[in-house]
C-alpha cells in the first residue's frame, strides 16, 4: 500500500507529462514548444526522485533542464523572428503522423496490458544504494564496473566540443 | 491504491507517441529535435522504471540512463550547431526549403 502523498505526486507527474508532451508537439509557437519540453523534462526528473534515484534526478535537471533547454532557447532566438507562427501542417502529413502515433501507441499499449498481471507488485525496497557506491561503480573495472563507458563518454564529449566549434565557426 | 510498473509506463508510452507524431508532422528542424528529445526521454523513463521494479538489487538500467543522458546532450549540441550553420547558409530552418543536397 502506497502512502497517499506518493499517489498524489504520481497523478500530478503523469498529468504533467501527458498534457505538456501533447502541447509540445501541437503548439504553433516554437518557443512555447521548448518551454513545454522543459516541463516534461522536470516531470521526468520527479519520476526519478520518486524511484529513489536522487543522483539521476539531479543529473536530469542539470543536464536537460539546465543545459539542453537553454541551448534550444538560444538556437530558437538565433533562427526565428519573435512571435512567428509555424506553417500549418498539411492534412496528409497529419494523417500519416496520427496513424503512425496511434498504431504504435495501441500496439505497445495492448502488449503492455497483456503483461499487466506480471507487474502488479508495488515498489520493492532497494538494497543500500548510495552516492558513495555509485561513484565506486562508475570508476571500477570489476564486474558491474563502468570505467570503460565512463572514459568513452568523456572522449565523446571532447569530440563533441571540437565538432561543435568546427561546425559553427565563422569562416 | 498501489503504484505499479504499468502506471509509469503509460505516461512514457504517450510521451513516445507524441514524439513520433511531432517528428512526422513538424517542418521546423528545431521542432523536430524537440520531438526527438521527447522520444529519448520516454525511453530513459522505461529503463529506470524497469530497473527499479523488476531488478531492484542491480543498477544497470540506472547507469544506462545516466550514459544515455550524457550522449543525448552531446548529440543535441552537435545537431544545434548544424542547424545554426544551415540557417547561416540558407537563412531558413524549414526542411521543405532546404533541398540543395537532395538527390
Amino acid at each position: 500500500m502506497e502512502s497517499l502523498g506518493n499517489v498524489i505526486m504520481y497523478v500530478i507527474i503523469a498529468l504533467t507529462i501527458i498534457v505538456f508532451s501533447v502541447l509540445a508537439v501541437t503548439t504553433k509557437k516554437i518557443l512555447r514548444s521548448a518551454t513545454y519540453l522543459l516541463f516534461v523534462l522536470l516531470a521526468t526528473a520527479a519520476i526519478y526522485f520518486q524511484m529513489d534515484y536522487e543522483f539521476l534526478g539531479a543529473t536530469q535537471i542539470a543536464v536537460y533542464a539546465g543545459g539542453i533547454v537553454v541551448l534550444f532557447v538560444f538556437a530558437i532566438m538565433l533562427t526565428h523572428k519573435p512571435g512567428e507562427d509555424a506553417a500549418p501542417i498539411t492534412s496528409h502529413k497529419r494523417t500519416l503522423g496520427l496513424v503512425a502515433c496511434g498504431a504504435g501507441v495501441l500496439l505497445c499499449g495492448a502488449a503492455m496490458l497483456g503483461y499487466a498481471k506480471f507487474c502488479g507488485q508495488s515498489l520493492p525496497s532497494m538494497s543500500d544504494f548510495t552516492i558513495d557506491s555509485l561513484g565506486k561503480m562508475l570508476l571500477s573495472t570489476d564486474k558491474y564496473g563502468y570505467l570503460l563507458p565512463f572514459e568513452a563518454v568523456s572522449v565523446l564529449l571532447l569530440a563533441c566540443i571540437i565538432g561543435g566549434i568546427v561546425i559553427a565557426r565563422k569562416r | 491504491m498501489d503504484l505499479n510498473l504499468i502506471m509509469y509506463l503509460i505516461p512514457s508510452l504517450i510521451m513516445f507517441g507524441c514524439g513520433v507524431y511531432g517528428f512526422i508532422t513538424r517542418k521546423n528542424m528545431i521542432a523536430i529535435l524537440i520531438s526527438l528529445e521527447l522520444m529519448l526521454n520516454s525511453v530513459d523513463i522505461n529503463f529506470v522504471v524497469f530497473n527499479r521494479y523488476l531488478f531492484p538489487a542491480q543498477q544497470e538500467g540506472m547507469f544506462f540512463t545516466l550514459f544515455a543522458i550524457a550522449i543525448a546532450a552531446a548529440e543535441t549540441a552537435v545537431a544545434i550547431a548544424i542547424i545554426i550553420n544551415v540557417y547561416r547558409a540558407a537563412k531558413n530552418v524549414d526542411i521543405n526549403q532546404i533541398t540543395k543536397m537532395k538527390f
